[in-house]
């Protein structure tokens, strides 16, 4: 063990090493991603193929496919589909989980449904919404939400379950409105659950985008991929599926993220 | 029980309060405790541990329903009930100054709380978060809240245990500044008989499980001349009065 330094000396050195600490996790991304890019140039160069393009392929094509205005079509009807899927989901679902975690008798009830519920592949959602409700965008949406539906109830249900009845007192003795409960006393307790329903939410509700368009519709991502499926055209089907997860990192670190930094200002400054 | 003809605006008379324990068998925590309160005085309900003291203030606070027997409140259907319970009980995600304004009816969220967060010593802290308090910083909020509500009637359960000695003493002395301003009947639970000489114009003294009134402790003496030695002396009869009662 060495002795605690002087003053001036540990703080210069403490300041190095925060400045160290915050750079080293974006050098080291970047450094992986590009490691990433060298393994797909050398593997593309090795074997000549059309089944595996060049990154610079597939940037050309995403060029030209943004410069024609079908990128950005696409992509919006993607993403459109998305928001509309995320939003039904957890509303949805938020609502049946508190339910369920606030009434032992209602959940004891309902479980075995959540459980089937959470066991139908999403293919069966799709082709059933397509056969029963048409091939509509109404349909498309709801077959989403269905699956993501029973994964919210689940962790909603948690946090329901995790309620401090001392605030529901302390809402009854003051007579809190209903929407204040809601707004001061419910959805702040909620807060770590939703984020994490919203988290992972995201991330499966465009995968099945994608499968309900490929299935149903003709437009967006899923569409467009299954087109360049029968052209047997790689590059275009890598080019489309960065441009959205590129969309997808874009609103974690545009709206997530921020979101998640405004709920939880209370804990950050206690900490 | 108080004299017939006297003004009772606050009226207990609760016959029964059973709770199923853990293995389910059936405990009577009440039975037929009773007592009642003039308006603008302060009393406290003192007793041992597990008398049902804290069972009576959430009947009263009309949070536990499933008893036998009736209540009245002052003020009657429109009562303005303030609490202050054992925890603080802010919410950690709202600010000091949010946390007291929540309470108040909707006409009132923008009055001037600048005497009520001063007198309490609150003022530099409006904009803190509960998780930035000390616990009696944390205390002196939830008195700050309970008040702004200009209650009819206040319930205080144990307010100011788990404080060091120190602060308790200086949290009662805010407690009485601000209730001295605007008296309202205060009903405090406490299992320090001490406190309860200090603060309060009669104590309940309730019995072991099943709860119920052994008697009433009444002190007429002015808040500002129990000093220490008033105190000893009034302890001193109330062991008399109570034996095996409130023995530390």
């Amino acid at each position: 063990m060495t002795p605690r330094e002087p003053g001036p000396t540990t703080t210069t050195a403490a300041r190095t090493g925060t400045a160290a600490s915050t750079l080293m996790p974006a050098l080291t991304v970047a450094v992986s991603l590009l490691g990433l890019g060298l393994v797909w140039w050398v593997t593309a160069n090795g074997w000549h193929s059309r089944a595996l393009p060049t990154p610079a392929a597939v940037w050309q094509t995403l060029v030209s496919e943004a410069a024609n205005g079908d990128l950005f079509y696409h992509l919006g009807a993607t993403l459109a589909r998305v928001v509309a899927a995320y939003v039904v989901a957890m509303s949805i679902g938020t609502a049946i989980g508190v339910f369920l975690g606030v009434s032992r008798r209602a959940d004891r009830f309902f479980n075995p449904w959540l459980i089937l519920f959470l066991n139908i592949p999403a293919l069966v959602f799709i082709v059933l919404a397509y056969i029963w409700f048409g091939l509509n965008e109404a349909a498309a949406i709801g077959a989403v939400a269905m699956n993501k539906i029973p994964n919210v109830v689940v962790t909603l249900r948690e946090g329901a379950r995790a309620f401090d009845p001392a605030y529901s007192d302390m809402a009854c003795v003051y007579r809190l409105s209903r929407m204040e409960r809601i707004r001061h006393i419910l959805l702040p307790q909620l807060q770590p659950y939703l984020a994490a329903a919203s988290r992972s939410g995201l991330a499966l509700i465009w995968k099945i985008v994608l499968v309900v368009e490929l299935l149903g519709r003709s437009n967006g991502v899923g569409f467009q991929i299954s087109l360049y499926f029968q052209l047997f055209d790689v590059a275009g089907i890598l080019a489309y599926t960065l441009a959205f997860v590129a969309v997808m990192l874009a609103v974690e670190f545009a709206m997530v993220q921020p979101v998640e930094r405004y709920a939880t200002r209370w804990r950050r400054r206690t900490a | 029980m108080p004299p017939a003809g006297v003004a009772a605006p606050l009226e207990v008379g609760v016959t029964e309060k059973i709770f199923l324990s853990a293995t389910g068998q059936p405990v009577v925590a009440l039975r037929d405790l009773s007592f009642s309160m003039a308006q603008g005085e302060f009393a406290c309900l003192f007793g041992p541990s597990g008398c049902g003291k804290t069972t009576t203030l959430r009947i009263l606070l009309g949070l536990d329903r499933d008893f036998s027997g009736s209540y009245r409140l002052p003020g009657g259907e429109d009562a303005r009930i303030a609490a202050v319970f054992q925890e603080p009980t802010l919410l950690p995600w709202r600010t000091v100054e949010q946390n007291v304004r929540l309470v108040l009816p909707k006409a009132r969220r923008d009055t001037d709380l600048d005497g009520l967060f001063e007198a309490l010593g609150l003022a530099g802290m409006r904009a803190l978060y509960p998780g930035e308090l000390s616990l009696g910083l944390a205390r002196r909020v939830a008195l700050a809240r309970a008040f702004a509500v200009e209650p009819t009637v206040l319930f205080l359960d144990e307010p100011f245990v788990s404080l060091d000695e120190r602060t308790a003493q200086r949290l009662r002395t805010l407690l009485m500044s601000v209730w001295s301003a605007r008296p309202t009947t205060a009903l405090m639970v406490t299992h320090n008989l001490h406190e309860a000489m200090v603060l309060s114009d009669r104590i309940v003294v309730l019995s072991p499980r099943p709860g119920h009134v052994a008697g009433l402790f009444d002190i007429r003496l002015p808040r500002e001349n129990r000093s220490p030695q008033v105190i000893s002396d009034l302890m001193r009869s109330f062991h008399e009065k109570f034996p095996g009662h409130g023995t530390p």
